[in-house]
């Protein structure tokens, strides 16, 4: 039953990649997007199944196994897949925001032809079935396979518009960037089984608690610094992040889904299966928390200056992502995840209605060419704000609620300059949210008509149709189309309500989502609980203990967590407020705080030269050596050089050799039926003797 | 079993290739072509027969037909089969008919000639895998030389005479060293027991004093090493793909790049045991040196079909490293590695074959924007790169996650080291052939003679499909194949790792179980 979750869009991958590409858009589409709905309705009648479970050993979950996939000596890995509450989770939101954006891409690409179009819902429902297959594998390997196989599909996606070199070039990017990434995660998965002698996550689960937690670098702790390394590459984490602003390149619903919602929180979600084992190697969580925070930083100023409306939305989903691994960092697990969750609503939201934006004009990315579109796209504009509500954080929309939970549980935990830094992401996020909604939909139009021309971004079919001046002149715009502000209002919906699964405890909620997650958390299995309790009570059991703390209300902490958190309320508001001064009140401050300070805005604007970086210190020096000294130097030069003059000994012998190549096959037929002859005779001769 | 299987598998295509010039007498070379697929698939129907028939539990040699021949010399026939030989023969039945119809139409001259040497290629080449008595091994291990030798020879590309003598040197450099060895070790055998003998079961017998295990050893391993070919031996092998016509590269990276490694496994380690252990920390560091070089050196290439070559230095590097972990999950791997790299490799050599008999070029900067203009080729070229990159759930996925795994906690290679530096090539492996793929097949159509290029042909289709089929199969069900060779590859290992009790630590627990505390 398990398996036909990720089966079946892997049976609509098939269809489309094969008699799909004949059928009409309708058909190819309504099949793509049936297969997830379908998946989507398998998915939930297992989530219903599994609340309605008894717990064992004090977690709900279903484990199937498929078949044994590999089998060597001590190394046994079955095809298996298991729900809990954690991967109960993810498999709703992907599958059900996974359907709303196939969807609005039934909408969103339908300028493409027929082949394209099934080519388009084939590599999507390709994505959908991995990226199940990753949450629901049971070990290291299974989610491996889910794991490189997003990357593949997103390499795919984002070059799918493959006659653009720079769409080419960014998927391939995002493939090697991740490899780098899926280096360590090999490594790690390596070093785990040297360790524990399995790869099955609740084995390794449970073998680990009975372990002491490692104070200093040990091998738990590499271990875990190898996945994390590949955690970085798959969910755009420095110094690996690189690949996701230029993964924009893809149509927009990928971005969605994959860029934004789903794969580029498997390392979210990798950290949050493997919470035990990270709880074990607290230096390997110090750096997960530098990491998240830093990156979220660093991605959020970029953001504030980019002028694309994808790019901004990318960096901010880098700079949220952050915000995820912060919380992992910190032992939140729960928090981690649940800002997974709500983000995975608000960021598609916003990458959907950019989306609508830009077919709306035809494929115009530059918000300095927008402007003026509150009124032309309502549906738009109103799902938007929500999203950037929720974004920001303000009160009541669904990103208030997680966002807070990780400032808070960074603060408690003691991490006072993440937590500063938090706090100024978090201004930072709200500041060039609301720039973006200005720059798009306040004021006057800025781009007119002349958007015809920038088709280069919604793909070369939309630029070899064209469009037709009486469909699309005049200034007038459409909004979005039935499929697409479907996906819009419900997502907008999805982006007020899932805020409240996560309610505090200090607001009078429960926070159901932190104890559902909980038990994910946690070893299991056989006595592990017990024995780990006796070990000393660190790691899990500390978990376990932040729980019950948390759960109990905690009055100390209560006045802080509310004083902290009107706090953040504040800076968000002012975050909004400056953006409000800056783009709405008065946009010629704008640009003369940007001429005053045009070292720092160059600085942001490309991207602080990391890929220059990059590619000045790694690339080119790879390159230029491997031409120059490897291929070159040492197999031309040195051993062919070698071999060369050994040959020249034997010279003699080859021109004897060379007469000999007369270049008759009858001649050389006739000398091998000689030969043969001689050395078959002789043998025969000796057989009879 | 009554049925003198190996001994048909061996006879049918030589029968074939001395049929051909008959069936194609007057010119009639369409029937030949056909006569000598038809033999191909008859040959590999047998092997698939041979295969059902197949005891996959027993590690023991299996349709053992045994013979006198030169009793004086203590040579006889004596062939067999194990799990990894006859893993290894399936690949040679499965690949040659597949070379034959890739080069229905690209060679024209001299076709019954082609036929000949294609089909005495495969008998040789079977009869390697079969052969358990060092001398036949040794015959068939020369005799597979010379069909290669004129396919590349003949039916080359521009300087095909020149990589057809250094192929043909640099392989009988080697062999001339093994033919010593093996000489000497036959009679070394006659002054432990008295008798003469080439035979590999008496041979595996006896125990070489660890002084002379080295000399036999090295002359050995160089051999194979040539063949593999082993970082620095590597330099014939791009020349030779480059120049060979398609069929021939598909057979040599396909089949006879493994002879060097099945050599390894299957005389060089067990036979001097305590040299090998020995050895397997230089042969590991030369392989991983090989994984990484090779890689490096494939990513720089212009020709399509170097970077290729290339790549199979640095894929053959995996191979070689997991036979040096000397446990069972390395070496299993590295079986697996060399079906799966036979598979994937010879489909990328099909790919570059299909291009260039379209447009005569193999220089990557020729092509850009293949994919508007033939998709599906474009598809299967996707499909056979992403199986060599390893993706997993394809076939190289298996092989390589199975030998870093041995070679991560083999003791014989230093523990980790080796498997860090080799996994770099799953990063490597990614950016040159997707560097390629995408210079080829992505962008714009910037060169016209790329416009109005045909898509894939039926025949075609028929090629490349079995291939893609394979590597997905390969990668899915992967038991299929780890199955039948477990046991032989346990054999194996004990019988090269038992030499020296202290150190077999690497195939029994996990020793690095106490590090953690």
């Amino acid at each position: 039953m398990l398996l036909l979750i990720p089966l079946i869009p892997f049976l609509g991958f098939l269809i489309n990649a094969t008699i799909g590409r004949r059928w009409p858009k309708s058909l190819s589409g309504g099949v793509a997007t049936a297969a997830m709905g379908l998946s989507f309705g398998v998915a939930a009648m297992q989530v219903w199944h599994l609340w309605h479970l008894e717990p064992v050993h004090g977690v709900r979950a279903i484990e199937q196994t498929v078949f044994t996939w590999l089998q060597s000596d001590t190394l046994t890995i079955p095809l298996a897949f298991r729900i809990d509450p954690l991967s109960s989770l993810m498999i709703l939101v992907i599958t059900g925001i996974g359907s709303l954006i196939h969807l609005y891409s039934t909408e969103y690409m339908h300028e493409e032809t027929d082949s394209e179009f099934a080519r388009y819902f084939s590599y999507l429902n390709l994505f959908a079935s991995f990226m199940l297959v990753l949450v629901l594998g049971s070990s290291f390997p299974v989610m491996f396979v889910g794991w490189e196989g997003v990357g593949l599909c997103s390499y795919l996606l984002i070059g799918f518009y493959y006659a653009k070199p720079s769409a080419a070039d960014a998927g391939k990017k995002a493939f090697i960037v991740n490899r780098i990434g899926d280096f360590g995660f090999i490594l790690g998965m390596l070093l785990i089984f040297a360790l524990f002698g399995t790869l099955n996550f609740q084995d390794v689960a449970t073998a680990v608690s009975q372990l002491p937690t490692e104070q200093h670098w040990g091998l738990i702790t590499i271990a875990t610094m190898l996945l994390f390394l590949g955690a970085t590459g798959k969910s755009a984490q420095v110094p690996l992040y690189v690949w996701l602003p230029d993964a924009m390149e893809g149509p927009t619903p990928v971005s969605a889904l994959i860029h934004a919602a789903t794969m580029v929180t498997a390392g979210v979600y990798m950290i949050g299966r493997n919470a035990v084992l990270f709880s074990h190697a607290p230096e390997t969580l110090g750096i997960v928390a530098v990491v998240g925070c830093v990156t979220a930083l660093m991605a959020g100023t970029i953001g504030l200056v980019q002028n694309d409306i994808k790019r901004v939305l990318a960096y901010s989903t880098v700079s949220q992502l952050g915000y995820m691994f912060l919380a992992m960092g910190v032992g939140a697990f729960a928090g981690g995840i649940f800002h997974l969750y709500t983000h995975a609503f608000f960021k598609a939201l916003l990458f959907l209605g950019s989306g609508a934006v830009i077919h709306a004009l035809h494929g115009e990315q530059d918000l300095r060419k927008m402007g003026g579109l509150r009124k032309e796209l309502p549906i738009t504009y109103w799902t938007f704000l929500i999203g950037t509500l929720a974004i920001a954080g303000v009160p009541l929309f669904s990103g208030f609620f997680s966002k807070d939970e990780i400032l808070w549980k960074t603060y408690e935990s003691g991490h006072i300059v993440l937590w500063v830094l938090a706090v100024l992401t978090a201004f930072l996020t709200a500041t060039y949210m609301f720039r973006l909604v200005y720059m798009a939909f306040a004021g006057e139009r800025r781009g007119g008509a002349g958007a015809h021309g920038h088709a280069d971004a919604h793909g070369h079919a939309a630029a070899a149709q064209g469009h037709g001046p009486d469909a699309h002149g005049g200034g007038h715009l459409h909004d979005a189309p039935p499929a697409m502000a479907i996906a819009l209002i419900v997502l907008a919906i999805g982006s007020v309500a899932a805020g409240y699964v996560g309610v505090p405890h200090v607001l009078k909620g429960d926070n159901r989502i932190e104890s559902y997650l909980e038990p994910s958390f946690v070893a299991h299995g056989a006595g592990a609980a017990e024995t780990a309790m006796v070990t000393g009570g660190e790691g899990a059991p500390a978990e376990h203990a932040l729980a019950a703390e948390a759960s109990a209300g905690e009055h100390g902490g209560s006045s802080m967590e509310m004083m902290l958190m009107i706090f953040s309320v504040l800076v968000a508001g002012a975050g909004i407020l400056t953006a409000t001064y800056f783009f709405k009140w008065k946009p010629e401050a704008a640009d003369s705080v940007a001429a005053s300070m045009s070292g720092v805005h160059s600085l942001l604007l490309n991207k602080y030269y990391v890929d220059e970086l990059y590619n000045a210190i790694i690339v080119q020096p790879i390159k230029r050596v491997s031409t120059g000294v490897l291929w070159k130097g040492v197999d031309a030069g040195m051993i062919d050089g070698t071999v060369n003059a050994v040959g020249l000994v034997v010279r003699g012998w080859s021109a004897v050799l060379r007469r000999l190549q007369t270049g008759s096959v009858r001649a050389y037929a006739m000398s091998l039926f000689v030969g043969v002859v001689v050395i078959v005779g002789y043998y025969l001769s000796a057989w009879v003797r | 079993m009554n049925l003198p299987i190996l001994s048909l598998l061996v006879l049918l295509p030589f029968v074939g290739a001395v049929l051909a010039p008959i069936v194609g007498r007057g010119g009639r070379d369409q029937l030949v072509r056909q006569f000598a697929l038809a033999v191909s698939l008859v040959t590999f129907g047998l092997s698939i027969y041979m295969w059902m028939h197949f005891d996959a539990t027993s590690a023991e040699y299996q349709f053992v037909e045994r013979h006198a021949w030169l009793p004086d010399f203590g040579i006889s026939y004596h062939v067999g089969i194990d799990g990894i030989s006859l893993l290894l023969v399936v690949l040679t039945t499965f690949l040659t008919p597949i070379a034959l119809l890739c080069s229905w139409e690209s060679v024209e001259k001299r076709v019954i000639a082609f036929s000949f040497f294609m089909l005495a290629l495969e008998a040789a080449m079977i009869g390697v895998f079969v052969s358990l008595d060092l001398f036949l091994f040794y015959v068939f291990w020369d005799a597979m030389l010379i069909p290669m030798y004129f396919l590349i020879g003949i039916w080359g590309y521009e300087r095909r005479i020149y990589a057809a003598v250094k192929f043909m040197l640099y392989t009988m450099a080697g062999s001339v060293l093994m033919l010593l060895a093996i000489i000497a070790l036959a009679y070394y055998h006659q002054t432990v027991t008295g008798v003469v003998s080439f035979d590999l079961v008496d041979l595996y017998a006896i125990t070489v004093p660890v002084q002379m295990q080295t000399w036999f050893f090295l002359a050995f391993a160089v051999a194979f090493a040539i063949k593999v070919p082993l970082f620095p031996f590597h330099t014939w092998l791009p020349d030779a793909h480059v120049e060979a016509p398609t069929a021939g590269s598909v057979i040599l990276a396909g089949v006879m790049l493994k002879m060097g490694t099945y050599g390894l496994l299957r005389f060089a380690f067990p036979l001097f045991p305590q040299a090998a252990m020995a050895w397997a920390p230089v042969i590991g560091i030369l392989a991983t040196i090989g994984i990484v070089y090779g890689a490096l050196v494939a990513m720089v290439q212009p020709d399509m079909k170097k970077l290729v070559a290339y790549s199979s230095v640095s894929h053959l590097g995996v191979v070689v490293l997991g036979l040096c972990a000397l446990n069972v999950q390395g070496v299993q791997g590295a079986v697996y590695q060399m079906l799966a790299h036979g598979i994937s490799t010879g489909g990328l050599f099909l790919i570059v074959g299909m291009l260039s008999d379209r447009r005569h070029t193999k220089i990557i900067a020729e092509y850009g924007g293949l994919k508007a203009v033939t998709p599906k080729l474009v598809a299967a070229f996707l499909l056979v790169t992403l199986a060599s990159i390893a993706v997993p759930g394809m076939n190289g996925f298996v092989g390589e996650f199975l030998i870093l795994l041995g070679a991560f906690r083999s003791p014989f290679i230093s523990h980790p080291w080796l498997a860090v530096f080799a996994a770099t090539g799953v990063i490597l492996s990614a950016v040159y052939m997707l560097w390629m793929f995408q210079r080829v097949n992505y962008g714009p159509v910037t060169n016209p003679k790329n416009r109005g290029l045909r898509d894939l042909s039926v025949r075609e289709w028929i090629v490349i499909v079995p291939i893609i089929a394979m590597a997905i199969f390969m990668g899915v069900m992967p038991g299929v194949f780890l199955k039948p060779m477990e046991p032989a590859v346990r054999k194996v290992v004990q019988h090269i790792v038992g030499a020296a009790p202290s150190m077999n630590a690497g195939t029994a627990e996990t020793p690095a179980q106490t590090g953690t505390r």
